[in-house]
Parts: structure tokens; C-alpha cells; sequence
């Protein structure tokens, strides 16, 4: 399948260690900026109750889901910890020119 | 947080509804888009939510060296003055710790945001589900249960009180006899290398064999408490295990009912079925400040040493806490017995109109964000 590059945001409109939510064709996403500025997204909705990730804590590597706690690695989707046991959907992002940028048809390192 | 799980008196087929989580009121409620529903949140700036969401080991620390070290404390005095009167007022502190205290140590470490490091909220959560005797498996499943579908009938498994309330059945949940009747039957159970049809509702298959493993552990580890009273022949080692979680455990039960007891059933508004109450700092180290529940159940990712800055950011769109648990227990009795008459009766909380409406036509994502979100692709 191809790439399917579409801008999220700048750059900065991500704080250090957080997440925005990024809705783009009827699918949501969750993109993160890591404490070192790094960049990744996962699908938006917890594979628990699907509830958006995008209102949890990011704490290092690890998105929190805001209703029951389940945790992610966001950089591979992985479930940390019960109610979370199904891994996310990952998803390649870079930057250019400033800009963050998301592959939805691409595949991460999940 | 609740007190009594899978409490046999919810299946009585002479009430009006049917709490159990098989019957027809769960197809009812799925029916009715009550379930895995989105739920109102008063609106709290991002990065306001991000402190109030922050993880503090050093606080939770401090909180459970004192907790155990009162524990060991009280233990001891009650060890010392065994056989006499004097004893008693050790054994009571000691209790209420074991039996109440421990109560909200569970439900706070399950949430796992009590301490900051993983490690440390796994250790104490398992400590404290055996003292409250809450299999842990079982509990963490039927508690995002309840965080899910808060006090939705036929879904939510931690009805305190199911209506009409049945006061004979309440002053035995005082000393927690239904609960630990219902545990040892559920050990029994689990222990065979079985699980309820209820709980296969909640509980996924891939936990089963650690809920059949540690109710084996369990079932030892009290086989052994009991043995070892029977060799001294004395109650003393019943003293500190098994027994405080019936003795130290009304505390727990008067705090438990002042959650949920008397409010609505069947909403999507925490503010309808949860009470925030404001209480002394000694009840509220045993309690967690769980007294902040409605704060709790809107935003349960902020640890319980945050929900009162989280209370001051939220408290103009709730409606009135109460000013102490005897103001809350005014509202509580009266409303149980008129419920014994009519368990259609309920208490209505005032809600802003403006709020009410925004609760009518919510969205994933409600909190508020300092940039616009959630961001759109210009490519939809």
C-alpha cells in the first residue's frame, strides 16, 4: 500500500511529553511528542473502551488512557497493563519543514 | 469504590429491576445507549488537567509508611495487652486500619495512580485486596466496569444498595458478614478452577488463570491463619487477619454508602449519582479523599492527593458538596426508607441549566483544550 502523508500540525503546537488528538477521514488518531522531542503516532481510541487517548497523561514512552488507566507504549503499541490487552495500531510520522507529518497507510513498529 | 461485589441480595426477582448483570436489565440499558456511553465532563484547560494529572510517589510514600506503620503500631499494642480490656482500643485503630483504610489503598492503587512508580502500586494493591478480601483479578475488571457504566442497572456490578434497600441486610454489611460470605463462596469457586456467569461478563478469559491462582493462595494463606489459631488455641492470629476486615471494616461501609446511595440510577452525569463531601483530614487519610467522588469519577486519572485542587477547578459547574457526613447521612436515611416504599424515589442535584445542556450533546474529548481540538486534517 502506498504512503499517505497528511499534515497534522506545526511542530510546537505538541508540548514536550504530551499528545493532540488528529481526526483525518473518519479515523482518529493519537500523535505524541515525546520528552526528547521525538514524534509517533497510534490510533485515537484506547483498544479497551474506546475512549481518546489524547486526554491521558504521556509519562516517558507510556500514553495513560484517561478512564481506566490501561497503558500503551506508544512507540509500538504495546499494552502495558490490564484493562488494556489488545496493542494499538502504530503509525509512521516525521517531520518537514517544520511540520508534522502522519502516514495513514503506513505501518509502525507494531 | 464499593463495598459489597456480587452481593447476593441484588437477586431478588421481587424487585422492581433486576441489578444482575445477566438478566434482562442489561439488555435494557444496552438498549437505552446507557452502556460504554459518553459520559459529561466539566471543562478543565489542558494543561491544568496535565498538573492535576501528575504522579507523586514521595506523597503516597509517607502515606503508606504511616498507614502500615500505625499497622505494626497498634498490632503490637494489642499484642501486648492481649487478655485484658486495654486491648481493645488497639485493636479497634488496628482495624480500622486493616478493614477501612486499606479499602481506599486498594481502589487507589488499582487506578494505579496512587504512586508514580508502577511497581509500588502493584505491591500495595495486592496487599490491600487481601486485607479487604477483594480478589484483585476479579476487582480491577468489575471496577472499570464500574467506571464505565456508574450505577447503570444491569451493568455496573458495585451497587452498594440496590432498591428498595434492605435495612436488616445493611446492618449485616456493617461488619461485612454478606461480603465475606460471598468471598470465601467465590474462593471456593475460583479455587476449582471455575468463574460465575457474571463475572465472565467483565472478566476477560485470558485473566482466569490468575484469579483461579490467587484464590488458591488465598484460601491457604487463611487455612493457615486459622490452623494456627486452633494450635494456640487462642483468637489472637484471627485477631490480625480475616477477622479486622469484618470488625475494622464499618467505617468503610459509612464512608461507601455516602458514594452513590440515594442518587440517580441510569445517567450519564456524574454529577447526578456521585457525592463530593468535605471531611476532616483524619477521615480522609483513612478514605483517600475519596470524599472528592464525584471528582474522582469525572477524572480518574488525577491521583487522590490532587482531587481537591481538581474539586476548586470544577465545584462551579457540580452542584453543592456537603459540608460533612452528617449532612450527607441527613440526605442518605431519610431517602433509604422513603426508598423501601417507593424505590422509584430518588434525590434530584442541582445542576446548572447551561451545564445540563452541554451534558445533553457531548463528544469524545471534552476536555478543554488550549490549542483547537481535536485537530482536523485538511485533506478530509
Amino acid at each position: 500500500m502506498s504512503n499517505q502523508w497528511v499534515e497534522v500540525c506545526h511542530v510546537d503546537d505538541i508540548d514536550e511529553e504530551d499528545v493532540i488528538r488528529f481526526d483525518h477521514e473518519q479515523k482518529t488518531y493519537a500523535v505524541y511528542r515525546s520528552h526528547n522531542s521525538e514524534y509517533f503516532a497510534t490510533d485515537g481510541l484506547c483498544t479497551h473502551e474506546r475512549i481518546h487517548l489524547a486526554d491521558g497523561l504521556v509519562m516517558d514512552f507510556v500514553i495513560e488512557c484517561p478512564k481506566h488507566n490501561g497503558r500503551f507504549d506508544y512507540r509500538n503499541g504495546k499494552a502495558l497493563n490490564a484493562p488494556a490487552c489488545v496493542n494499538l495500531k502504530t503509525y509512521p510520522v516525521k517531520v518537514e519543514a517544520g511540520m508534522v507529518l502522519l502516514d495513514t497507510q503506513g505501518q509502525g513498529a507494531a | 469504590m464499593s463495598q459489597i461485589f456480587l452481593d447476593p441480595d441484588r437477586y431478588d426477582p421481587q424487585r422492581a429491576k433486576d441489578y444482575s448483570l445477566t438478566g434482562e436489565q442489561a439488555q435494557r440499558a444496552e438498549e437505552a445507549g446507557l452502556v460504554s456511553a459518553v459520559w459529561y465532563q466539566c471543562p478543565v484547560p489542558r494543561k491544568r488537567m496535565k498538573e492535576l494529572m501528575q504522579r507523586n510517589d514521595g506523597r503516597a510514600i509517607r502515606d503508606t509508611a504511616i498507614w502500615l506503620g500505625a499497622m505494626i503500631l497498634s498490632g503490637w499494642g494489642g499484642y501486648v495487652f492481649w487478655g485484658s480490656a486495654a486491648c481493645v482500643p488497639f485493636f479497634l485503630v488496628y482495624g480500622l486500619l486493616y478493614g477501612t483504610a486499606a479499602n481506599s489503598r486498594w481502589h487507589e492503587t488499582g487506578h494505579g495512580t496512587a504512586f508514580k512508580t508502577r511497581w509500588m502500586n502493584d505491591v500495595v494493591y495486592q496487599i490491600a485486596c487481601f486485607m479487604v478480601m477483594y480478589e484483585p483479578q476479579v476487582w480491577r475488571w468489575s471496577h472499570a466496569r464500574h467506571h464505565t457504566d456508574t450505577i447503570i442497572v444491569g451493568r455496573d456490578p458495585e451497587i452498594v444498595e440496590p432498591r428498595p434497600p434492605r435495612l436488616n441486610m445493611m446492618l449485616l454489611k456493617l461488619l461485612s458478614l454478606p461480603h465475606v460470605y460471598t468471598i470465601f463462596k467465590s474462593l471456593f469457586l475460583h479455587a476449582t478452577g471455575q468463574m460465575s456467569a457474571e463475572e465472565k461478563t467483565f472478566v476477560p478469559e485470558s485473566e482466569y488463570p490468575k484469579v483461579y491462582r490467587t484464590a488458591r493462595i488465598w484460601l491457604a494463606l487463611h487455612a493457615a491463619v486459622i490452623a494456627l489459631a486452633l494450635y494456640l488455641n487462642s483468637w489472637l492470629p484471627m485477631m490480625y487477619v480475616l477477622l479486622p476486615t469484618m470488625y475494622g471494616g464499618w467505617l468503610s461501609y459509612v464512608f461507601g454508602l455516602t458514594q452513590h446511595v440515594g442518587l440517580a440510577e441510569d445517567e450519564l452525569d456524574h454529577r447526578k449519582n456521585c457525592r463530593t463531601i468535605y471531611m476532616n483530614p483524619v477521615f480522609r487519610f483513612f478514605y483517600s479523599d475519596m470524599n472528592y467522588h464525584l471528582e474522582h469519577h469525572m477524572f480518574p486519572m488525577v491521583p487522590y492527593h490532587a482531587l481537591a485542587k481538581l474539586h476548586e477547578e470544577i465545584k462551579d459547574d457540580c452542584p453543592p458538596p456537603y459540608k460533612s457526613i452528617v449532612q450527607a447521612y441527613r440526605e442518605i436515611i431519610p431517602t433509604l426508607l422513603k426508598q423501601r416504599k417507593d424505590p422509584t424515589y430518588y434525590i434530584k442535584r442541582p445542576i446548572r441549566e447551561s451545564a445540563s445542556q452541554a451534558a445533553a450533546t457531548p463528544e469524545h474529548g471534552p476536555v478543554e483544550r488550549e490549542t483547537p481540538e481535536p485537530r482536523q486534517s485538511a485533506f478530509n
